[in-house]
């Protein structure tokens, strides 16, 4: 395999609102941070690529778009989806157990081959703790999970958190020969040319 | 998860608010028309919330997994032995894509495109004198070879096909002398010497029509969606019929997707106990109970499906007849083609409307491997619903499952200036999304005050790069 082969994965973010989704993502993508980021960050969906040693992965992120606050996020969010990071907020507990429950839906839902990692957001508040890191990592050793604990406010394991996603997802998969294709408008709307 | 629940003046005693309480608009059911109202008007700026009573998203048009598919039609547990349940996105409204239809620059314009990938539908049939003949898709060559018609008509359905792609109604000299405003349908077919069963082939298999009812009006509206339908032919090749991958449903999704990217909110399971009238009676809110919890959001105009309005808004109009298989094979006598698309001509079989014939299977991640889904419908006739099928289920060969449904359309009786109730038409009985996408726009006419400009791009929002 060549170093230069581009390897494209959908990703796609779980968990309760204001867990801070959006600003990892605003963070990995751009090297941003706004402390009162809107619910929604009003893109489709970001790209990013990671370089490893062997090869290349380029995230397509799909963001919820706050359709998690009702639970309302459409079979299209998952359908595809190599890899997920189900985010928590440290200082928030009912943040960790909605976590769990977004694994297991995610579970139901999503591909059975999905790459997982669960994100304690907000490990800046250190003085606000709630959920332990100990109890974190022994469920995701548990459910076989990538576990870090992450800050979008100073960028800490950030960046690590996306790498080491890369470094799980097979880069041998066979990519699914299928004859779909992308519509795009015609080239030349004049209709009586073709 | 805990939520501040925000408090309002307006809030009866004992009321909480709904979501975020005030919006600009709420959108009752996430049905396609439903969905992309939401969208366009999220793009625009305004707060929209939409509520549906089910668990999924696409109301009457969603495509069901197979335990959906059973609890829907209450035909008990999903068999264990037909595959994987992620599997299959039944559509429970059969329809397909023109290539170059209003729908797909909906998609364009909004670029819901992004989250949607297409395929072809392989093949289009028509049905005659007890037979099924593949539609001439590929120019001359296969005109000539077709069996549907003769030798000397084939070159007079040849000059006619070539007439009808040089029309332009603003330039009269491609008219060819024939005003197409006074000219019927009827009266174009004679001047070419085009038999009936030609004629009949035409109208009800290329230009989609249901009946004969366009046979005396003006040749033109006829002559544009056989333009339609000869430029989507072009456009991607075997038929011009395009479809998405994981099935119809994934349509209101991605317009969902866009209205909540623009800040849309979003309730599935939510059930809507009431809409609110003011003294006036124009609608301005809606109530809902969850647990016990009564809860109120407020807006000044309320779009949505028929079914989530009172009988005085809506009228009935036809009954859609519609019969969903399953099949262990694909559809006999057509190559075994992987998607097709059967139109059999009411008058073919003693009936005034078409019967259409849909089926897909795995190419097109409707169904497990090896199963097929073919969606036989009408427009009910007979008050008997196999009898109005009978001569689209006898095309199917053995069937492993069917699910049979007669459903009511309706319409609105009012345009929704009075009530600010804007409803949308229930789906109709054709096999294209063309009257919908008129609906629509006329839906989107209403609510805004404008016409839908397709030609730019709605969403233009940074950040997919």
């Amino acid at each position: 395999m060549s170093s230069s082969r581009v390897h494209h994965f959908k990703l796609v973010l779980l968990g309760d609102t204001a867990v801070g989704k959006s600003c990892l993502v605003v963070r990995f993508v751009r090297d941003e941070f706004f402390e009162f980021q809107e619910p929604t960050i009003g893109a489709a969906f970001l790209t990013q690529t990671v370089q490893l040693d062997e090869s290349t992965v380029k995230f397509e992120i799909w963001d919820t778009a706050g359709q998690e606050r009702y639970r309302s996020l459409a079979p299209m969010y998952y359908r595809g989806a190599a890899a997920a990071i189900i985010v928590y907020d440290i200082t928030n507990p009912d943040s960790f157990t909605g976590a769990k429950s977004w694994v297991k839906e995610l579970q139901r839902r999503g591909d059975p081959n999905v790459v997982i990692a669960l994100a304690g957001n907000k490990a800046d508040l250190e003085s606000r703790r709630k959920v332990e890191f100990e109890e974190a990592q022994s469920y995701a050793e548990e459910n076989g999970i990538l576990h870090l604990e992450t800050s979008a406010k100073n960028a800490n394991n950030v960046k690590a958190l996306f790498v080491e996603l890369a470094k799980k997802l097979p880069k041998n998969a066979p990519q699914p020969e299928r004859e779909a294709f992308p519509l795009a408008a015609p080239q030349n709307d004049n209709r009586n040319c073709c | 998860m805990a939520e501040e629940t925000k408090t309002f003046d307006w809030l009866p005693e004992g009321t909480e608010a709904l979501a975020d309480g005030e919006y600009d608009c709420i959108v009752l059911g996430t049905g396609l028309k439903e969905c992309v109202i939401s969208g366009l008007l999220s793009v625009k700026g305004k707060k929209i919330l939409q509520v549906d009573r089910n668990g999924y998203y696409g109301g009457d048009g969603a495509s069901l997994n197979l335990t959906n598919l059973f609890e829907k039609f209450g035909a008990g547990d999903a068999p264990t032995n037909m595959g994987e349940n992620r599997d299959y996105n039944v559509d429970l409204v059969p329809k397909f894509i023109m290539a170059c239809g209003n729908l797909t620059k909906m998609l364009l314009h909004t670029k819901v495109t992004r989250y949607l990938d297409f395929k072809s539908i392989s093949g289009s049939y028509v049905y005659k004198a007890g037979k099924i003949h593949k539609i001439p898709t590929s120019g001359v060559q296969e005109v000539l070879q077709s069996p549907l018609m003769s030798l000397f008509e084939k070159r007079r359905f040849r000059s006619f096909m070539i007439f009808v792609d040089k029309y332009k109604e603003e330039s009269s000299e491609t008219w060819e002398g024939r005003d197409l405003t006074t000219m019927t349908m009827n009266q174009l077919y004679k001047d070419f010497g085009l038999q009936p069963d030609t004629a009949q082939f035409i109208s009800h298999a290329m230009c989609l029509k249901l009946d004969e009812s366009h046979m005396n009006e003006p040749a033109l509206p006829t002559v544009k969606e056989l333009q339609i339908y000869m430029y989507s032919l072009m456009r991607y090749g075997t038929s011009p019929y395009i479809y998405p991958c994981y099935g119809l449903g994934g349509l209101p999704e991605g317009f969902s997707r866009i209205c909540a990217i623009h800040g849309g909110t979003f309730m599935l399971n939510q059930d809507v106990d009431e809409i609110v009238f003011d003294a006036e009676g124009k609608a301005c809110g809606i109530k809902c109970s969850e647990d016990g919890k009564k809860m109120m959001a407020k807006a000044p105009m309320i779009v949505g499906d028929p079914s989530y309005f009172s009988q005085d808004k809506v009228k009935p109009t036809s009954q859609v007849v519609r019969c969903i298989c399953l099949l262990n094979h694909p559809i006999p006598d057509t190559k075994d083609s992987e998607s097709v698309q059967i139109v059999v001509p009411g008058p073919q079989v003693g009936r005034i409307n078409d019967v259409f014939v849909c089926s897909m299977g795995n190419s097109l991640q409707v169904t497990a491997p090896g199963v097929y889904v073919a969606i036989v419908s009408t427009i009910s006739e007979k008050h008997d619903p196999d009898e109005d099928l009978a001569s689209g289920l006898r095309l199917l060969g053995p069937i492993l499952k069917r699910f049979t449904s007669v459903s009511q359309q309706y319409e609105p009786v009012a345009d929704g200036t009075s009530d600010n109730c804007y409803i949308s038409k229930s789906f109709d009985a054709t096999s294209h999304f063309e009257n919908d996408c008129d609906d629509l726009l006329s839906l989107y006419k209403r609510v805004t005050g404008e016409e839908l400009d397709l030609s730019i791009n709605a969403d233009s929002v940074e950040g997919d790069y």
